[in-house]
């Protein structure tokens, strides 16, 4: 329901509601789609034409296109004067609410921590921006430098034997990572093992990319009262078709597996490979190895643990780490130094092959080592107690709020934990998906529910990563404690808001059918034609 | 039928069965029957559910003015809905203080040829199983559970829960999905023995409460058993027999193979034809006999059974033929989650049970599986 369909009496309360103080406005502009603010004739710069001699001497510069890729008509942008775009996209921007303008503590599963400005404007610098990507190796020594550097300190965290930052993104690393178990399997004429198994509280890329890759993929379940998988669901999944076991450790709830070490014998021991979806390495980094503890592949995503920025399917980086007998099946190229120079090695004959364009992104390769550098050793140790500490404070904060529950309460949380609004919603009717839109009114970023499959009802999963100050976490746990106490005593605040935000409820409904939706402007307009 | 009224407000159906739970409190384990009836009130049992409908009825009362209740006389809603001030429109005609099945089964009929836009009881499986006789799957129904026997999965966790999915409802944003409808024989279950029957199944709205927020979309459901479906039939042998036991997501199967598949009944299926429709044990065994035969099953009703409820044709004797080695038991995966719980096995035969128990593999869908615990 937007504002345009709540009866009277409903957008009268809605008045109301916005009246209360929540120390935030947003901005609100009715901004069309650039589309409908084209004005035919509006420009922006005249480019002026070249003089007669450069223009005699150049001859005719579109001939160099190839024939087959010139455009027989002009592309169909919008037309409009400059200050007209800048105003437009400032205006789009100001009613988005973002990490630089406020607390994300929220996001569980991001690791939403600070990127240092600095690093980005490291990266930059034009000795990186604007370097070809084709250039010839020994014109860009300093960044593949940069790129070993990194290898060589994230196999020294992970404990593994070498690295790539080919692939794009986490799930993209995990994806990599079931190629990689494919073409093991493949090399030793073991064909019959088709099968990976995973666990509903890894992150769904777990099971959805190795079924990519075309595996059959083995569910497993978190105990009820441990929150552990259990051995022996484990070992009913394992048989002579396992290919390998892919979890992300420690879970999505927070919660640290027991009895990880026994998974991994079981597994090796019929055979099967054991990747490691480190994406949750923020609260173990410096204390937990995944190659000490037995994997044979893991990642890191380098927007969370290392501070790059999360791209919002940007130019993110799961770099996948591997043991020795596994390196000759990563992506090419791999980065490598023979004592003097640093070279890209495309010649691995059992690669997966290229996942990515060019040899990774190099741009987050910097950040990730600039930050590394400026934290050491030591800062990173702290880093991952930092989380710790954080989350547990949020956790014991949180759970003085009257409604609010946790999953798994006898368990130890590391760098995140999922709770419940299950008594607030049995109390109240209200339940997460409406408090999460009114706790925006309040100026902050909704928090993440939780992945499928949700295994605990009215999922919360925020975590506060190590960036965070003490007065964040007050004011995030200030403003549910608000939000809670309004469901208690007039949920009808919570349940029709958000009511300060830029615009009031969407119906996500549609999103869901093609049929309603389209995502550029050309299909729109081919759908009205 | 016509869902719009008049003053364009939706249209709420609201049956309250007096003597629903009436003998649980005094340990009756059920409440069919005038007999039972009266032998509970000589124990000094006291009416349940008007109590869980006036929790629910409070729930809705800031809906109030957008809906039309439609309810029937007295003790079966008119007066719960008086007491929660709501001004209901009062079908049909009962003798107060004497109301049977039969009342039930007016009251339903009538409502869902008045067009209810969804019809709202308070009572267990016997009253579930009362109104599916007499509305089948023509209304959606959504049962507050005020019984002693709740074997059946159209219920909504509490009064209070059943308004908000009420509300949610009526306003386009809960899927409907069609549950089991069991009845456990009672004289049976006196003398310790359960046995369940599939009745059938209504058409009813599920709590979102497991669906992360904005994905709606009945369509979700249905997906994934007929990914299931096409696994199954994907895996299928010429040489094989398969017998399909009851449940939607068996009858997916079904559909996937172009048979006919009975909702409520085992089928036999041989070279994806159908060779056996609605068989009982005997015929069953008849068939398979020293065939190379696998199972197909799910899970029947809302505590989580795969055997021993609305599929005992499917017997230990059947189970034995087969060999345990040769079950594949299919479930979507919401289905699995929302029992917060192991699947279970009450076959009749102890040591079967105990063999089939453990952890094990259930089709979740195309190229996927889980594994749950199974109990007996």
């Amino acid at each position: 329901m937007t504002t345009e369909t709540l009866t009277h009496g409903e957008y009268d309360k809605h008045r109301e509601y916005e009246q209360i103080e929540t120390g935030y406005q947003a901005v609100r502009w009715h901004e069309p789609v650039i589309y409908e603010l084209s004005r035919k004739g509006s420009r922006n710069q005249i480019v002026p034409e070249a003089e007669e001699e450069i223009r005699s001497k150049v001859g005719d510069v579109v001939s160099h296109i190839p024939e087959q890729m010139r455009r027989e008509n002009p592309p169909e942008l919008p037309e409009l004067s400059e200050p007209e775009i800048m105003r437009h996209y400032l205006r789009l921007s100001q009613q988005t609410l973002g990490f630089d303008s406020g607390i994300s503590i929220g996001l569980g599963t991001c690791t939403m921590k600070y990127s240092p400005k600095v690093n980005d404007q490291l990266a930059r610098l034009p000795q990186l921006s604007e370097v070809h990507p084709l250039q010839p190796e020994d014109t860009i020594q300093g960044i593949l430098e940069i790129m070993y550097e990194l290898r060589n300190w994230l196999c020294e965290l992970s404990g593994m034997d070498e690295f790539s930052i080919q692939p794009r993104g986490g799930s993209h690393g995990v994806y990599a990572n079931a190629c990689i178990m494919r073409a093991y399997h493949r090399s030793r004429g073991d064909a019959k093992r088709d099968e990976v198994i995973t666990c509903a509280v890894s992150h769904p890329c777990n099971a959805g990319c190795p079924s990519t890759a075309g595996f059959k993929v083995i569910q497993l379940y978190p105990d009820k009262e441990t929150g552990d998988i259990g051995l022996q669901a484990l070992k009913a999944a394992v048989s002579e078709r396992t290919a390998g076991l892919m979890l992300t450790a420690p879970y999505d709830t927070g919660v640290f597996d027991s009895e990880i070490g026994e998974y991994i014998k079981v597994v090796h021991e019929a055979g099967g490979l054991v990747s490691l979806d480190q994406a949750n390495f923020n609260g173990v980094m410096t204390r937990l190895r995944a190659g000490d503890i037995g994997a044979d592949l893991m990642h890191f995503n380098l927007h969370k643990t290392f501070s790059t920025p999360h791209g919002s399917c940007g130019p993110a980086t799961g770099a996948i780490g591997v043991k020795q007998e596994l390196r000759k099946f990563l992506p090419v190229p791999v980065v490598e130094f023979d004592g003097s120079r640093y070279h890209l090695n495309y010649d691995l004959p059992q690669s997966i092959e290229k996942v990515g364009s060019f040899y990774g992104v190099v741009m987050n390769a910097l950040k990730a080592y600039a930050w590394i550098m400026a934290m050491g050793a030591r800062g990173l140790r702290e880093a991952a107690e930092w989380a710790v500490i954080n989350n547990n404070y949020l956790i014991k904060k949180l759970l003085e709020i009257r409604g609010i529950g946790i999953a798994w309460p006898n368990r130890g949380k590391l760098q995140e934990a999922r709770f419940t609004l299950e008594k607030l919603k049995e109390e109240t009717g209200v339940g997460t998906s409406d408090f999460n839109l009114r706790i925006t009114d309040y100026g902050v970023q909704s928090y993440f529910e939780s992945h499928e499959p949700v295994i605990i009802p009215e999922p919360v999963t925020p975590e506060a990563s190590d960036t965070v100050s003490k007065e964040d976490l007050d004011r995030f746990v200030e403003i549910f404690r608000r939000v809670s106490e309004e469901a208690y005593t007039d949920p009808g605040i919570v349940k029709t808001a958000p009511h300060r935000c830029a615009i009031h409820q969407t119906d996500p409904e549609p999103l869901h059918d093609p049929k309603k939706t389209v995502t550029t402007w050309r299909a729109r307009l081919k759908k009205h034609e | 039928m016509n869902r719009e009224s008049a003053n364009g407000k939706e249209k709420l159906g609201f049956i309250v069965n007096p003597l629903a739970g009436i003998g649980g409190r005094v340990g009756l384990k059920g409440s069919d029957g005038l007999d039972t009836v009266k032998k509970a009130f000589d124990l000094g049992a006291v009416p349940f559910s008007p109590a869980r409908a006036t929790e629910a009825l409070k729930g809705l009362s800031l809906i109030k003015g957008e809906i039309d209740l439609i309810t029937y006389p007295f003790e079966m809603g008119e007066d719960e809905a008086r007491e929660c001030s709501f001004a209901p429109v009062v079908l049909g005609s009962i003798v107060p203080g004497e109301t049977t099945a039969a009342d039930t089964k007016r009251a339903a009929q009538e409502m869902a040829e008045l067009g209810v836009n969804l019809l709202l009881f308070v009572g267990g499986d016997g009253t579930a199983r009362d109104i599916y006789e007499a509305v089948g799957d023509r209304v959606p129904v959504l049962g507050i559970p005020a019984g002693v026997k709740i074997h059946s999965s159209v219920y909504a966790v509490s009064p209070r829960r059943a308004a908000e999915l009420v509300k949610e409802f009526l306003r386009g944003r809960a899927p409907v999905c069609e549950m089991e409808v069991m009845d456990i024989d009672e004289d049976q279950f006196r003398q310790g023995r359960v046995s369940a029957r599939l009745y059938g199944y209504l058409s009813v709205p599920f709590e979102r409460r497991l669906v992360q927020g904005a994905k709606v979309g009945s369509s979700g459901a249905s997906e994934s058993t007929k990914a299931i479906a096409e696994h199954v039939v994907d895996l299928m042998r010429d040489d094989h027999y398969y017998i399909l036991g009851p449940g939607t997501t068996v009858k997916a199967v079904g559909d996937e193979l172009g048979i006919d598949k009975t909702l409520l009944g085992v089928d036999l299926v041989h070279r994806k034809q159908l060779v056996g429709k609605d068989l009982n044990e005997e015929q069953l065994l008849a068939l398979i006999t020293g065939k190379n035969t696998k199972i197909v099953v799910t899970v029947i009703g809302g505590q989580g059974y795969i055997f021993g409820r609305g599929n005992q044709q499917i017997s230990p004797r059947v189970v034995r033929e087969v060999g345990k080695d040769n079950l594949i038991v299919v479930s979507t995966q919401r289905k699995l989650v929302s029992l917060n719980g192991p699947l279970l096995v009450d076959t009749g035969d102890y040591e079967l049970d105990e063999s089939l128990s453990g952890y094990i593999r259930v089709i979740t869908g195309y190229n996927e599986e889980s594994v749950w615990k199974v109990e007996y």
